[in-house]
């Protein structure tokens, strides 16, 4: 995989992971002709589609989130949709009943999840069950540490 | 874990802005606290401090004062800080940022740290943006990771290697050993890892593969049930795939290593339950496992089998792929691909855009001499409905596919005239000058194609690549029409009133474009010696181009109308009408190398023309001038048409008559080459009225044998298809090459004087 993508039917961005180094106006433009290839397709389409050496699968959930992924040739099509529906599952999971709000205003824990579930554009851990116990131990290490390091708010401080 | 209150009020505070310039005013106001904040020395809230700033960053605003922030963040010692740093640093900092360097201790710190979740945050983010540099600096850590440490830490370290064997290749060898190690474990996350990075270091090096691998990954496909691992009833199919794909990489050109995974291919394809989307996965990677490595043939028949199936799925994603992964073997395969033609054909009626496409590469790719009716009835149906971006390479796929099989020459222009009247706006260029040479060279279907056109002409003249040829066609054989019988069509009384009606409109549209007008003008030009009773309102017509604003079409209308006032007199004499031009498609005496595309009819080049005058050399091989695709601009005629009457000028008509009767009397032949036994010799015959046909023998009078022989003949691009072309110089280039008695022999000749052609 190549870039992870999370967009708004408004062409708001949510959420990118990019596999591959690229210069930030390179990324700007990924992001523009994604959102305008994908956003302009007529509902019940077809989830590939072709775009310069890239395959690139989509899928829409929660009625105006759009997920899409740019896979390379060699990239098993079915399968990446698989892997999209499993992360959906484990926000759902995270979250309970996630919805694009719980992206919007907690969007590191969405990063946090992802790299649970994905690292260098391939897949890190096959089970569900898994990566939701490493996640809830990395979330109990930084409230315990929360909790020793408390002290009073100096004013000022956010 | 808490939210971070700060940061969703920020979120919010930007959400409730209406406008765009609001929006700005509020992150400009955050931004500056946060900058304030980043420089303060010691800070409670400085991971909400970043959080917000890469929510902003997110937004598009510029965040790049916050990456020395991250590299703080990251050697902070406190794991909440720590994994905000390292997300920022993901986010906002890549291998090109000199501050991407900084973080290498502080990666190399954390990967021996004790607690794995610190050890795993900093190899997300070495495989994330690690640099060369960084990735050897740090390859020997990631290698101890591999072998040393819990499940967890395997996991991640072998994709970190992963990502160190594609930035930095050499490093592989120092993996090599540690991967296999890898592939004794039970967890289901190492072994993936594992896969994908014994995967990798096989593409790099084909030289470290082990039949062992198959019989391993046999026992890991077939063994266990495993409850955590399972999508909807398939075991782990994430970690089948990347089997399948290592196999498909040990498999591809190596006959031992295909043969061993056979029986566990066809298992795998048989007892794969394809109801699902998962299932079609795990079947998608197996045909194409199948496909690539030398399968049995029986295997290659049962994965050819599965696309077939895909072919006839409800769900459009697997028709799609389906049509992708034919596409693959449609040259390979090619009968077992045409089995399924009729379903790729029903796929093009499919709503779906991307569906369309690969049904139609596919169904193009499916034409053959045996089908060639029935597909094309359905590629033009399909040309009519097609949605505009696939309109362009619908139409070229027909033209060569009717190029290739056209079982008749009318079927051939029949099926031209459709694309050109339904998608005219659509096709190429070289289109216009590849009908007219074919509508020249079917000489017995002149009478059907004019008429035909005439009648295309008549309703739509918004088509520009049909205007321009049904324009040629009246010019040139205007008089065919205006007889009005036809043996192939339903005669119909045409008057020249109606077929410069016609040439008129065309003339003045605003649709045309100024190459169409001149066409236009050249064919009313034409009619003058075609018609008789109309000349008055010809001479009319191209005296008012005399002043258009298009400088081409200026030009034109004063040579003609020239024309018209110094050789009216030889209108009129006899052998003139009647006598079709000659029209030397020469680029078919042209050499044409394999593989060129078919040979167009390029527009008077009567700069060639004049070139040959001046005894320049024609072109011997395909040179782009000749063999381009690109046809010449029409306008080139007009340019050099004073030449032309200068040509005239200095000659006296009856010598011109008498050079023109010549031509068509049958000449005899001369010898062109004659040399250690080997003849050429050159006849010329009078074959229709428009052409001229040029014979070359060739005679070994020697007793040993020749092989390879081989003779290529050029001329000057000289299509005369604009009328008032007289006699000019013909020249030919000859090569001959041949091996007698082991040596090679090539010589060139040069033919100025062909008997019978005078000059």
């Amino acid at each position: 995989m190549r870039f992870l993508l999370l967009f708004s039917r408004q062409g708001k961005l949510r959420l990118q992971k990019w596999f591959t180094p690229l210069t930030d106006r390179e990324k700007k433009k990924v992001i523009r002709d994604m959102m305008m290839l994908v956003l302009a397709r007529p509902a019940r389409s077809c989830n590939f589609l072709q775009w310069r050496d890239l395959k690139i699968v989509y899928k829409r959930w929660y009625a105006s989130l759009y997920f899409c992924a740019g896979l390379e040739d060699h990239d098993n099509e079915l399968l990446a949709l698989e892997v999209l529906h499993r992360y959906v599952e484990l926000l759902d999971k995270y979250f309970g009943n996630v919805c694009e709000l719980d992206i919007i205003f907690n969007f590191e824990k969405a990063y946090f999840i992802l790299d649970e579930f994905l690292m260098e554009g391939e897949i890190l851990e096959t089970s569900k069950v898994a990566v939701g116990v490493s996640l809830e131990e990395a979330d109990t290490l930084q409230e315990g540490e929360a909790k020793e390091a408390w002290r009073p708010l100096s004013a000022g401080a956010c | 874990m808490s939210p971070s209150v700060p940061l969703q009020e920020m979120i919010r505070a930007i959400r409730s802005a209406r406008t765009q310039c609001e929006e700005r005013g509020v992150i400009q106001r955050e931004c500056a606290t946060i900058r304030a904040q980043f420089r303060q020395a010691d800070n409670e809230g400085r991971s909400h401090n970043l959080a917000k700033l890469l929510y902003v960053h997110m937004l598009g605003y510029p965040a790049h004062f916050g990456q020395m922030e991250c590299v703080r963040m990251i050697a902070s010692p406190r794991y909440s800080e720590k994994r905000v740093g390292y997300l920022g640093a993901m986010m906002l900092l890549d291998e090109k940022q000199d501050a991407s360097l900084l973080i290498t201790n502080s990666i190399k710190n954390d990967l021996a740290n004790s607690n794995q979740y610190v050890q795993s945050l900093a190899l997300c983010t070495l495989a994330c943006m690690g640099s060369a540099e960084m990735c050897r600096d740090l390859a020997p850590e990631i290698n101890r990771l591999l072998r040393a440490s819990n499940s967890y830490i395997k996991k991640k370290a072998a994709l970190c290697a992963v990502h160190i064997v594609r930035k930095v290749q050499d490093l592989g060898e120092l993996f090599a050993p540690s991967a296999r190690c890898l592939l004794t474990e039970k967890n289901h996350g190492v072994l993936h890892g594992a896969v994908v990075l014994i995967t990798e270091l096989c593409e790099c090096n084909p030289e470290s593969l082990e039949l062992v691998l198959i019989r391993w990954c046999q026992c890991l496909v077939i063994s266990g049930y495993s409850p955590d691992h399972d999508v909807a009833g398939i075991s782990d199919p994430f970690l089948q795939v990347r089997i399948l794909r290592l196999l498909r990489i040990l498999g591809h050109n190596n006959e031992a290593a295909s043969d061993a995974m056979n029986d566990l291919l066809a298992q795998v394809a048989t007892n794969t339950d394809s109801t699902k989307t998962v299932g079609n996965a795990v079947l998608y990677e197996t045909v194409l496992t199948v496909l690539d490595i030398k399968s049995e043939s029986g295997l290659r028949v049962l994965a050819v089998n599965i696309l077939g199936r895909f072919l006839l799925n409800n769900d459009r994603n697997i028709r799609y792929i389906a049509m992708i992964s034919l596409q693959k073997i449609v040259g390979t395969d090619h009968n077992a691909v045409q089995r399924h033609r009729g379903t790729i054909v029903d796929c093009l009626k499919d709503q779906d855009a991307s569906v369309k496409r690969r049904a139609l590469e596919l169904s193009l790719a499916l034409v053959s001499a045996s089908n060639i009716r029935s597909m094309m009835k359905e590629l033009l149906s399909f040309l009519s409905s097609c949605p505009p971006e696939l309109r362009s390479q619908t139409a070229s796929g027909i033209f060569i596919a009717a190029e290739r099989y056209a079982p008749s020459q009318r079927w051939h222009i029949d099926t031209i005239l459709h694309v050109l009247t339904t998608a005219g706006g659509d096709v190429r260029d070289e289109t216009v000058p590849n009908l007219i040479q074919l509508i020249t060279n079917t000489s017995e279907l002149h009478c059907y194609t004019v008429h035909k056109l005439y009648r295309a002409l008549h309703n739509d003249i918004s088509q520009q690549p049909l205007v321009q040829v049904a324009c040629w066609c009246i010019g040139e054989y205007g008089d065919l029409l205006l007889r009005g019988e036809c043996q192939e069509m339903e005669p119909v009384q045409v008057t020249e009133d109606d077929v410069l009606d016609v040439l008129e409109a065309v003339l003045q549209s605003h649709m045309s474009s100024p190459s169409t007008r001149g066409f236009a003008l050249t064919a009313t030009m034409k009619l003058s010696t075609r018609i008789t009773e109309n000349v008055d309102r010809i001479r009319s017509i191209v005296s008012i181009y005399g002043s258009c604003i298009d400088v081409e079409l200026q030009q034109r209308a004063v040579e003609y109308n020239a024309l018209f006032k110094k050789y009216d007199h030889m209108r009129y004499s006899t052998e003139w009408l009647g006598q079709r031009f000659l029209v030397f498609v020469c680029s078919t005496f042209v050499v044409q190398s394999a593989g060129l595309s078919p040979p167009i009819c390029g527009f008077p080049q009567v700069c060639d023309l004049l070139d040959l005058l001046g005894g320049s050399e024609p072109p011997l091989q395909s040179s782009p001038a000749l063999g381009s695709t690109a046809p010449l601009p029409v306008g080139t005629a007009g340019t050099a048409g004073g030449d032309l009457l200068d040509l005239l000028g200095g000659l006296e008509p009856t010598a011109i008559m008498t050079v023109l009767l010549s031509v068509f009397s049958v000449a005899p032949t001369v010898s062109v080459y004659d040399k250690d036994g080997v003849t050429v010799t050159l006849s010329c015959e009078k074959q229709s009225d428009s052409g001229l046909s040029i014979t070359l023998t060739a005679s070994n009078s020697t007793d040993s044998d020749i092989r390879g022989f081989t003779l290529q003949a050029a001329v000057p691009k000289v299509c005369i298809s604009s009328s008032f072309s007289f006699q000019v110089n013909l020249k030919m280039r000859l090569r001959i090459s041949y091996t007698s008695q082991g040596s090679a022999v090539q010589d060139t000749v040069q033919v100025d004087s062909f008997p019978g052609l005078g000059h």
